[in-house]
């Protein structure tokens, strides 16, 4: 497997006020495609600003990010956005669904960045609503369904535009043991099944272990790497 | 298009809050189209009669009188055909509520208005009787008259030899019908014989209000104004002679300027509006914050969002502003009938709804730009960690 993303010299600083506070430190890193990575590390570590950067939310203050051998340290707001929804599929904490929205709604709010018929991104959301096991759901708003099935939506809406990258910021942090555990095993499934490579930033040592590989952030600096 | 369910789920994200303010712009645009409606027909020309006719009046003010004998000579200026003559009378019947429009007019005055119509035997027995009145439909019917009744008006300005106060008493000998709904303004007037009016008048005598003049070719009105009005040139009866409208719309504007009216009150509502539905749609742009960074996330560039929210705002006035007009154009026929034409609307005006609309899409803009503008400069990654 080639690398699909390579950090170099990384580093990111924040400007609060007239204080300026240096949260990476000249972070190499490099992840093969079809890579599961679990990022781990205390609060204020850095983690979640790595994963920003990875998936193009925020510009680097130095080195460079390549993802698929597109330098989008680089890239303007529009062109990271297109960048974003070819290449990339979010999934957050707290899911982040449109609660107007039905969940067969919530699922193709993607594919509307695309050329595809309204009938076309009507029938690849159930595809993806089925491989996260909701198709019977499709219909239902998020405040209709339980934590873990919410996101299990939010990654159906992650995957259904079929981005090499899934982010996944916390992705079990709001949920019981049971459904985490759902949703880790679906994730691991979209992995090894589908090739996706997956960067997910967690607190939890049980949800590291479904990953291939854990890296340790501590004080903005990679400290140890861990094989599965 | 596709985005449309996007915009609508937004904006009735909050029904409540959504609904009290569509609300407010429905009252703002039925408040709107009620005005301009009654500003665009009291500044409407009248008639495609009307269009012959000029009206003659002092120079100096309508109330100004003119002499009577002044009618003989605009007659015989070339390309006028007829001359009639009338004076204000200013009735009031049994309560002061009930304002009475009445004229003292000549014999020959309701010949200069084909759009009216009075039975034959009816206009014989006006011409008949000295105290004989004749009546719009719309004013017997109010009032409950009938050919042949007597009926007593207070003048509020001229006081009756005949009574030794201010009444006068009048013999109803006609009833007259307005041809044309454009007309049927004309159906609540009172006129009498201008030679009762002249000899029972304490006021002195010999004197008109104004005239009106019938031309041969409503072309050349403008050249027999200027004929009309340099007969007293340098007189101590100056006239100014102009076309009907033009005389409507000057005599409107004595009693009120309609059209600032109209737009002071239009100009404090929309104002109020624009500040309502600007705070609705700040508010429903900040407490949307994070859904709008998911937006940016999965692609959405900064100017789909943008646009999204603007849209948003333009939906709700235009949503609000079409039930608004929608509903005066529902309601407008009937407070017509009920004015008994003294309303000549005849329906929403289009120059109404393509203002209405001009509005509902500025106002949109204008309140939905600031939000839009904070929408799109929405930094993903704060707005996400809900800094």
């Amino acid at each position: 497997m080639g690398t699909l993303i390579d950090i170099k010299g990384l580093s990111k600083v924040y400007e609060r006020g007239k204080q300026k506070v240096e949260v990476l430190h000249h972070i190499d890193l490099e992840i093969a495609e079809g890579d599961f990575l679990a990022l781990m590390g205390p609060s204020g570590s850095g983690k979640t600003t790595l994963l920003n950067l990875i998936g193009g939310l925020d510009s680097p203050s130095g080195g460079s990010i390549s993802v698929g051998g597109q330098q989008i340290g680089r890239l303007g707001g529009s062109a990271l956005a297109k960048w974003r929804a070819a290449n990339v599929g979010f999934i957050f904490q707290f899911y982040n669904l449109m609660p107007m929205l039905s969940a067969q709604k919530n699922v193709e709010l993607p594919l509307l960045l695309t050329k595809l018929s309204a009938a076309q991104r009507k029938r690849n959301a159930a595809i993806a609503l089925k491989l996260v096991g909701l198709e019977e759901r499709a219909s239902h708003r998020p405040a209709e369904l339980s934590g873990g099935q919410q996101q299990r939506v939010a990654i159906a809406r992650a995957i259904v535009s079929d981005p090499t990258l899934l982010v996944c910021d916390e992705p079990t942090g709001d949920l019981d043991r049971q459904s985490a555990e759902d949703v880790l095993l679906l994730l691991q499934r979209l992995n090894r099944e589908h090739g996706k490579t997956i960067v997910m930033v967690t607190h939890d040592p049980k949800a590291a272990e479904y990953a291939s590989h854990t890296l340790h952030l501590d004080k903005g600096s990679l400290v140890e790497q861990v094989t599965a | 298009m596709k985005y449309l369910h996007l915009i609508w789920a937004g904006l009735f994200r909050r029904k409540s809050r959504t609904l009290l303010t569509l609300v407010s712009i429905v009252a703002a645009f039925v408040l709107f189209g009620l005005l301009d409606s009654v500003s665009i027909a009291f500044s409407a020309g009248n008639s495609v009669e009307g269009a012959g006719r000029l009206i003659v009046t002092s120079r100096m003010s309508m109330q100004q009188a003119l002499p009577e004998s002044l009618g003989a000579r605009i007659k015989a200026v070339p390309g006028v055909t007829d001359v009639a003559s009338a004076n204000w009378f200013g009735g009031v019947y049994q309560d002061a509520r009930n304002q009475v429009i009445s004229f003292a007019v000549s014999p020959s005055y309701i010949d200069l208005y084909p759009e009216l119509t009075l039975p034959a035997d009816q206009r014989k027995a006006w011409m008949a009787t000295r105290t004989g009145a004749i009546v719009g439909a719309a004013l017997a019917k109010k009032f409950g008259w009938k050919v042949g009744d007597k009926i007593p008006l207070q003048s509020t300005i001229f006081p009756s030899k005949a009574s030794g106060g201010q009444t006068w008493t009048f013999d109803i000998a006609g009833i007259f019908h307005a041809k044309d709904p454009k007309a049927a303004g004309r159906e609540q007037m009172l006129m009498f014989h201008w030679k009762y009016f002249d000899e029972n008048n304490a006021f002195g005598s010999g004197t008109v209000h104004w005239y009106v003049v019938k031309v041969a070719d409503p072309a050349h009105a403008d050249a027999v104004a200027n004929a009309i009005d340099t007969l007293s040139a340098n007189s101590d009866h100056e006239t100014k002679t102009q076309t009907e409208q033009a005389f409507q719309a000057s005599f409107i504007k004595q009693m009120a300027n309609v059209g600032l009216i109209v737009a002071s009150i239009m100009g404090a509502v929309f104002f109020t509006l624009l500040l309502l539905t600007g705070n609705t749609m700040m508010q429903a742009v900040r407490e949307r914050t994070s859904e709008l960074a998911v937006f940016k996330t999965i692609g959405f560039s900064s100017r789909s969002v943008l646009w999204m929210v603007l849209a948003e705002s333009v939906l709700l006035l235009v949503l609000g502003g079409s039930i608004g007009l929608g509903v005066v154009a529902l309601v407008i026929p009937g407070m017509a009938a009920a004015s008994g034409g003294m309303l000549p609307i005849h329906g929403l005006d289009p120059r109404t709804w393509g203002l209405g609309v001009a509005l509902m899409l500025i106002i949109g803009v204008v309140v939905g730009l600031l939000p839009a503008l904070r929408a799109m400069r929405l930094n993903i990654v704060d707005a996400l960690s809900g800094r």
